[in-house]
């Protein structure tokens, strides 16, 4: 312990900036990047409250083991931001190299910080890998735009996300089901307390403020754009009366909301919420799988379209194992791994290629996966609206909790 | 026992200096770790000019007083609970055949991690939970779950309850191990004899000696409950959480600019604390008073049946509960759809244990290194520890060795950020090691102060016999100390064992997640709110330290077969 001590002091001696050295990885010569590979340990920093999206990780793990001689550890975060934060904290600590982050399941917010920071490792790789041609980039925009952000190649597409309501149809008749944000406060009126959302700033819980945000906002141009702090107030005025109607006939009266999605899905088996919503189709299908929902739930979208997004991966400007994690990166971009991944049976997330582009028998494989019985097809899922950009949802979370953080 | 030598003094003296600068600087670096960014200065993000800026920012925060004060009365409130149910019970019933029985039932409760008692708890309580399962809708006319604000009610009600059950077994314990050293006998003859009942009689002879003795254990309580984050998650209120939740909430925040509020927050929380304590030292003086009061006023209260029966209902209560969640998280573990109200699942399926075992070994294997070497360099260090300052009269009055308990009285989360910043700047790497450092920063106030009450319980004539026969001072500890102490020794390790099987954070942010645990496992798996899974994870959690209690209380037995008087 001693030695502890003194390796501590004489570390922060050193620690006042020793940087450089790692030759970054190249994703222009992949060959060299396989190469460089082989022997790394790629630590994944992914969010770990899923028991099927994690052997799903672990699957991927296993493979990338067998082909590349690459290991693969899955860090099971509670939160995303965890990753941030350890990046964060190698950076004030002068780690510019080395970090204990390579890879990063990310979502649009935590991406926007990272980049704005330059915590990213860059410049362009995503749109380098070798599985990018096979990528839906050109009628899929979000994978080129995280949250309005320009990804610039900093992240690679991981998969889609389309926000969906579920239902069970053995209690709710799929006729008296809502068809957008009005008439949801319709329905809650004739339905008090069997509805609700996470608590902001809970991701699903501010997709669904986003989604009504775009639903009553009539210049929806200007959600693209940051927040003009000006018109804020008039900005979000629709949005705030909308849901200063909705809380007295939401679940508890909205004096608490439910902690997450699979929370959400526990109090729709319980009875205690009667339409519930995730951000992926799938997820009832796989929840009646699991035993986790009884047979009759269903889901259903909204006629005039539903939020839509992509997740993204991202590698940090400090990771150790880089080409690790662009081979692994470009592993799980390729047709079998999205295969599996959009498998109800496995996770059951929607893919981000294009089936015009790929070859023949991998195509008539996405075509023949049975999507399960509360699945909706793709055609039916309706159309997908754009995300607004972060700025927007930061000012909402801000404002939700001036307006309804205390509970009386 | 021979006096220490004046050399020997000096060596003692130093050995506390240099583990109270090992054990201090990454808490004091800590500190720094969110004193500099609380100021307006993190380099990492940019900024490096002091301000107190985000002091302001902090104060605009909607609902900050709320949050604070909550958290705070909370606090208060489960530590003035918990002393006077343990208190008045060791009052009523210390030395009855009544005590032994509800110690039997309590003692193993002080295994069960405080995330796992709050999972139990939600799940007996909640509208949707096994006790209104149990009576719907026969009794209660509800065919779907009633709209009660249960967990999460905002007068923090249900943590309270929450938190009171898992510090009753810990304060009990502790005041257990004080009680040998004080005359409870002829202390309930004599004031039987002056016309007192067990309550009352114990309160004006016994309590002021006793309380001297759990004090340290007292504030430990205080300060936890004060500043918890996993229990107030699952029971506290919400809207607006507690101010740990939400400082918890801002440290990972995607907006980056979060930690300064974070870190402003978490200084807050260290003033919160400070506050705690003060008012704490209030209610002992006002205690003083009063009991000082009662005993010149000569009243005696002979019939106390009503109050030990309640003390005796609420210790019980607290065990009955949480064996009853725990059993409820069972049975959720195996169970297959389960609808409101059935009392029971509709069908049973081993598939998540099916599906759990074979991910539980690779972060079982890491958590049993991590908790028992932590423990057993804990319970080393703490001997060494002890035998230089804990012995009666000597009893520890070195300010230095006082501060080794500093860990156990500052917020967890108020500097677990800024260590992690250190140990990434001192070029550890998140190995073994260090997250090893970090749990034994954590572990080693837990064992000292479970051990700490035995060692000066000792009757010292036993050393003095054995110095008489010419022993060396290391003989006689190895020798007749320890082996005396041995099951005190092995119930400090088992505590020692169980603060490490529970640490989340500093596991977390220390070894980067490189080093999965059960409880890193479990809090991830608890974001997916899955309560078959969180079944299994917390039954696994509160099995492992339950499994080092029971070697603590059955080594003795094994060890001293043949010494029946060692068997105790």
């Amino acid at each position: 312990m001693i030695g502890w001590a003194g390796k501590i002091a004489a570390a922060l001696l050193l620690a006042c900036g020793i940087a450089g050295g790692a030759v970054a990885a190249n994703p222009g010569n992949w060959d060299k990047v396989v190469a460089e590979a082989k022997g790394q340990t790629v630590y994944f920093n992914a969010w770990g409250g899923s028991e099927n999206i994690n052997a799903y990780i672990r699957w991927a793990g296993e493979e990338m083991k067998a082909r590349y001689g690459v290991s693969v550890v899955h860090v099971k975060l509670d939160d995303t931001a965890k990753a941030v934060a350890t990046v964060v904290a190698e950076k004030s600590a002068g780690k510019d190299d080395g970090g204990s982050v390579d890879l990063i399941w990310i979502n649009g917010e935590n991406f926007a910080a990272m980049k704005r920071q330059n915590l990213l490792f860059g410049p362009d790789w995503a749109t380098r890998l070798p599985n990018w041609r096979y990528v839906d980039f050109e009628t899929s925009p979000t994978v080129l735009t995280d949250f309005t952000i320009p990804t610039e190649g900093l992240e690679s597409p991981w998969g889609g996300a389309k926000l969906v309501f579920f239902y069970d149809s053995a209690r709710t008749a799929a006729s008296a089901l809502p068809d957008s944000a009005v008439e949801l406060l319709t329905w809650a009126k004739a339905n008090p307390e069997r509805f609700s959302y996470p608590q902001p700033p809970d991701f699903i819980g501010s997709s669904f403020l986003k989604q009504v945000l775009i639903e009553l906002t009539v210049d929806r141009g200007k959600l693209q754009k940051p927040v003009d702090e000006e018109s804020f107030a008039a900005d979000a005025a629709p949005l705030f009366a909308y849901l200063d109607r909705l809380k007295p006939l939401l679940w508890r009266h909205g004096k608490a909301f439910p902690q997450n999605y699979p929370d959400m899905k526990q109090k729709l088996a319980d009875g205690e919420l009667d339409i519930i919503f995730a951000f992926n189709p799938a997820e009832a299908s796989s929840a009646i799988a699991n035993g986790e929902l009884p047979e009759t739930v269903r889901s259903f979208v909204f006629s005039g379209g539903t939020l839509g997004n992509t997740h993204f991966l991202a590698i940090p400007y400090n990771a150790t194992a880089k080409a690790g994690a662009l081979l692994f990166a470009n592993f799980l971009l390729s047709p079998e791994a999205q295969l599996r991944k959009q498998d109800p049976k496995v996770w059951g997330d929607p893919t981000v290629l294009s089936l015009d582009k790929l070859p023949a028998g991998d195509r008539s494989a996405f075509e023949g996966l049975d999507l399960g019985v509360a699945t909706l097809k793709p055609t039916e899922l309706g159309p997908a609206l754009d995300e607004p950009h972060p700025s927007w949802m930061t000012h909402i979370e801000a404002a939700w909790i001036r307006r309804y953080g205390a509970a009386n | 026992m021979a006096l220490p030598t004046e050399t020997g003094a000096r060596t003692l003296f130093n050995a506390n200096r240099l583990l109270v600068l090992i054990l201090g600087l990454p808490v004091l670096a800590g500190m720094a770790g969110i004193a500099l960014p609380a100021f307006g200065y993190l380099p990492a993000l940019g900024e490096s000019r002091f301000t107190l800026d985000h002091f302001a920012e902090l104060a605009r925060q909607p609902h900050i007083l709320r949050s604070t004060l909550t958290g705070l009365a909370a606090g208060l409130a489960t530590t003035s609970i918990s002393v006077a149910i343990v208190g008045t019970f060791l009052a009523g019933f210390a030395g009855t055949p009544a005590f032994s029985r509800i110690q039997h039932l309590v003692s193993p409760l002080l295994a069960v991690p405080h995330a796992a008692v709050a999972f139990a708890l939600a799940f007996l309580i909640a509208p949707s939970g096994l006790l209104p399962r149990l009576v719907s809708p026969e009794l209660t006319g509800f065919a779907r779950p009633p709209q009660w604000l249960v967990p999460n009610d905002p007068l923090a009600l249900s943590m309270i309850a929450g938190l009171v059950a898992k510090e009753i077994p810990f304060l009990f314990l502790v005041a257990l191990a004080a009680l040998p050293q004080l005359p409870l006998r002829q202390s309930r003859q004599l004031t039987a004899a002056l016309g007192h009942g067990h309550v009352s009689g114990f309160f004006v002879t016994l309590w002021p000696a006793l309380y001297r003795q759990i004090r340290l254990a007292v504030f430990a309580v205080l300060v936890y409950s004060v500043s918890v984050v996993d229990v107030a998650i699952i029971l506290g209120p919400q809207l607006p959480a507690t101010l740990p939740v939400r400082i918890a909430l801002w440290t990972a925040d995607h907006e980056l600019s979060a930690r300064f509020l974070a870190s402003a927050a978490a200084l807050l929380q260290l003033a919160v604390v400070a506050v705690a304590i003060a008012s704490w030292f209030l209610i002992e003086r006002f205690g003083k008073i009063a009991l000082t009061r009662v005993i010149a006023s000569g009243r005696r209260i002979r019939n106390d049946t009503p109050l030990r029966l309640a003390s005796a209902i609420a210790m019980a209560a607290s065990a009955v509960l949480i064996f009853l969640g725990l059993a409820a998280l069972g049975l959720w573990s195996i169970a297959g759809l389960w609808p409101f109200p059935n009392s029971f699942p509709t069908h049973f399926t081993p598939q998540t244990w099916v599906r759990s075992l074979p991910q539980l070994g690779p972060p079982l294997r890491t958590t049993l290194a991590l908790a028992i070497s932590a423990a057993s360099l804990a319970l080393l260090v703490a001997i060494m520890l002890l035998n230089r300052n804990g012995t009666a009269g000597g009893g520890g009055k070195a300010i230095a060795y006082k501060s080794l308990y500093l860990p156990l009285l500052l917020p967890e989360i108020s500097f677990i950020f800024g260590l992690q910043i250190l140990i990434v700047a001192a070029g550890f790497k998140p190995v073994f090691p260090t997250v090893l450092a970090a749990h034994f920063l954590f572990v080693l106030p837990y064992v000292l102060l479970s051990l700490s009450s035995p060692w000066r319980a000792l009757d010292p004539r036993f050393e003095r016999i054995a110095a008489g026969f010419g022993k060396s001072p290391l003989r006689i500890l190895i020798t007749v100390r320890l082996p005396m102490l041995l099951r005190a020794c092995l119930t400090a390790f088992a505590v020692g064992f169980s603060v490490s099987v529970s640490l989340y954070l500093p596991t977390l942010l220390i070894g980067a997640g490189r080093l999965t645990t059960i409880a890193t496992e479990s809090v991830a798996l608890a974001s997916g709110g899955d309560r078959r899974v969180i079944g299994v994870y917390a039954l696994v959690q509160a099995l492992l330290p339950f499994l080092a209690f029971l070697v603590a209380s059955l080594g003795p037995q094994l060890l001293f077969r043949n010494r029946r008087a060692m068997r105790t």
